[in-house]
């Protein structure tokens, strides 16, 4: 069960800021979806592995060697602040 | 409603820019909003290269729509999301590399749920799409897009995702038919990730014939995709009108409470019609099945929240005011992300969380290896497994987009697919009403070959895939 003050810490923990109203009108709904999930403590899974991936492959590895990528002009293309060759970020603090 | 052999016949006699002039029309005038994108110039363009090149290559001249969440170079792409607006990839996918290598070209960028979150067309920040069959209803999703441009005769073929049925459900809703292949397959380069390890590219068409020679340019592996797989195959040479000897697994648990009984007894006769043919069919338990659901939103909703931390408006997409760090990041999501989208984020989120992570994550895990096992243990005795693809057929615009939980039901038989990582192909078998049917024949890892063999003898003896939506 979230509640809102949980709601508010989730919120943080996934960089989404949520107004009161949000909080209000989400909580509920986050709540049945968890309900539902309580299906899953219905399963026996004493003994079985996680699977995290489907195919049974590991540490692909390539040949470490530079190609060809991005110009500067190209990656900087779509950020909505750049300057001087950097992408502009807010102040930390 | 033409087939690719038709259009390059006409693309011989005539020229690419006849025909993609032809559906640009079209386009323009349609009201079903399969498109967030139309690529009018650059189309044209490319046309007229390929039309002075003398037609090389297999799809030469041929349109395709694109789902809007894989990357195309020059197009904008948008994830019909808010937060991706005015981005404009400064590279392509690797299906686009070799979409434009066999020389098709990309006539516009399809709708779809924001971010391939849902099963509608609905969440979409464009508005929805309609469905071609029935404008009240929609047109299933998350590629409603990409189905409803290929019904609707705006595109002879197109490009979806499945990550846990977004390809397979349209293509049941619209009366076309719809490819996931086997988990790595085709390369993810250049898709837009929700959740990376249930998601594949899947081919549309309206039939088994140009789904598969659109697979065949698709398919392959690349090595900036580290989970795609080097499996070359002619997957066009397994399309042999014949299913003698074919053994068909029939899963009850697909067919269970909620299944429309027009679906029911659609795909029950469609097994039938392939016996007739030459095949067996046995009952088969996949006694996990119910758990799969949960399963897969647990593990869907995880990686989402990982998966779009990216968008925090620094290197594209939307940029609000500046504030602090962490705050400026907090509101560009806030004012870019749909309601569905936050939703997925927070619950997965929650999911990892310290406390949580052994509940709901690691234990959804568990429960794929289970699903997974269900299937390793059907396919021991059966070639393929024939289900309904969705409970029921098209359902009303606004019938469960304010309620999540029914929603997310819609999904039951689609996402196990997803979990195992196995071949699954929708295609039209009934109607009810006038709302097409679609049945998934499920296959093995990498034996794609069977399930399009299984999809195209019923084709050949059947003609569900010629019916065309009117007006």
């Amino acid at each position: 069960m979230i509640t809102k003050k949980d709601l508010e810490h989730i919120g943080w923990l996934s960089r989404l800021e949520l107004s009161e109203e949000d909080r209000e009108k989400y909580t509920p709904r986050l709540n049945s979806v968890l309900d539902y999930f309580g299906e899953l403590d219905k399963a026996d899974t004493e003994g079985v592995e996680p699977l995290y991936h489907v195919m049974p492959m590991s540490n692909v590895f390539r040949e470490d060697v530079p190609a060809a990528s991005l110009s500067q002009e190209e990656a900087l293309s779509n950020a909505p602040k750049n300057q001087n060759g950097f992408i502009k970020a807010p102040r930390m603090m | 409603m033409a087939s690719i052999n038709e259009l390059k016949e006409r693309i011989h006699a005539d020229s690419s820019v006849e025909i993609v002039t032809e559906y640009l029309e079209i386009i323009e005038k349609s009201k079903l909003n399969a498109f967030i994108t139309v690529a009018k110039e650059s189309a044209l363009l490319r046309a007229k290269e390929i039309d002075s090149n003398g037609h090389e290559g297999p799809l030469a001249g041929i349109p395709i729509a694109i789902k809007d969440n894989i990357s195309t170079k020059g197009i904008k792409t948008t994830c019909a999301s808010k937060i991706l607006t005015g981005y404009i990839p400064p590279y392509d996918a690797h299906v686009i590399e070799k979409l434009k290598n066999a020389g098709a070209i990309i006539i516009g960028k399809a709708n779809m749920d924001e971010f391939a979150m849902g099963s509608s067309t609905e969440t979409s920040f464009y508005g929805p799409t309609l469905n071609p069959w029935d404008t009240t209803r929609v047109p299933g999703g998350s590629s409603g897009g990409s189905a409803a441009a290929v019904a609707g005769s705006e595109a002879p073929l197109s490009l979806g995702s499945d990550t846990g049925g977004s390809v397979r459900c349209p293509a049941s809703f619209c009366g076309v038919v719809g490819l996931k292949p086997t988990y790595g397959v085709i390369s993810r380069y250049g898709l837009i990730s929700y959740a990376n390890s249930l998601e594949q590219i899947g081919p549309f068409a309206t039939s088994v014939r140009d789904v598969t020679t659109l697979f065949d340019v698709i398919a392959g592996q690349d090595p900036r995709d580290s989970t795609s797989v080097n499996r070359e195959a002619n997957y066009s040479s397994a399309l042999i009108n014949d299913v003698k000897g074919l053994k068909i697994g029939v899963p009850e648990e697909y067919f269970g409470e909620g299944t429309d009984k027009n679906v029911d007894r659609s795909v029950r006769d469609a097994i039938n019609t392939l016996e007739e043919l030459g095949a067996t069919s046995i009952e088969v338990k996949m006694p996990n099945t119910k758990y799969a659901l949960s399963a897969y939103y647990v593990i869907a909703m995880s990686e989402a929240s990982s998966n779009l931390a990216r968008f925090d408006g620094m290197r594209y997409g939307l940029r609000t005011e500046d504030s602090d760090w962490h705050t400026t990041f907090s509101r560009v999501r806030a004012a870019g992300f749909g309601e569905e989208v936050k939703r997925r984020i927070l619950l997965g989120t929650y999911a990892l969380s310290a406390g949580y992570h052994d509940k709901y994550y690691l234990k959804a895990l568990k429960i794929r290896t289970l699903i997974k096992q269900d299937f390793e243990r059907a396919f021991k005795d059966v070639d393929v497994l024939i289900a309904p693809t969705m409970p029921y057929p098209a359902f009303k615009l606004g019938e469960k987009i304010d309620d999540p939980i029914s929603l997310y039901l819609a999904d039951v038989d689609t996402v196990p697919i997803n979990l195992a990582g196995v071949p699954s192909i929708s295609l039209p078998c009934g109607f009810s009403g006038r709302l097409p049917i679609g049945m998934q024949v499920i296959g093995k890892h990498f034996d794609e070959a069977a399930i399009l063999r299984t999809a195209y003898t019923f084709e050949e003896n059947t003609d569900f895939h010629t019916r065309q939506p009117e007006g």
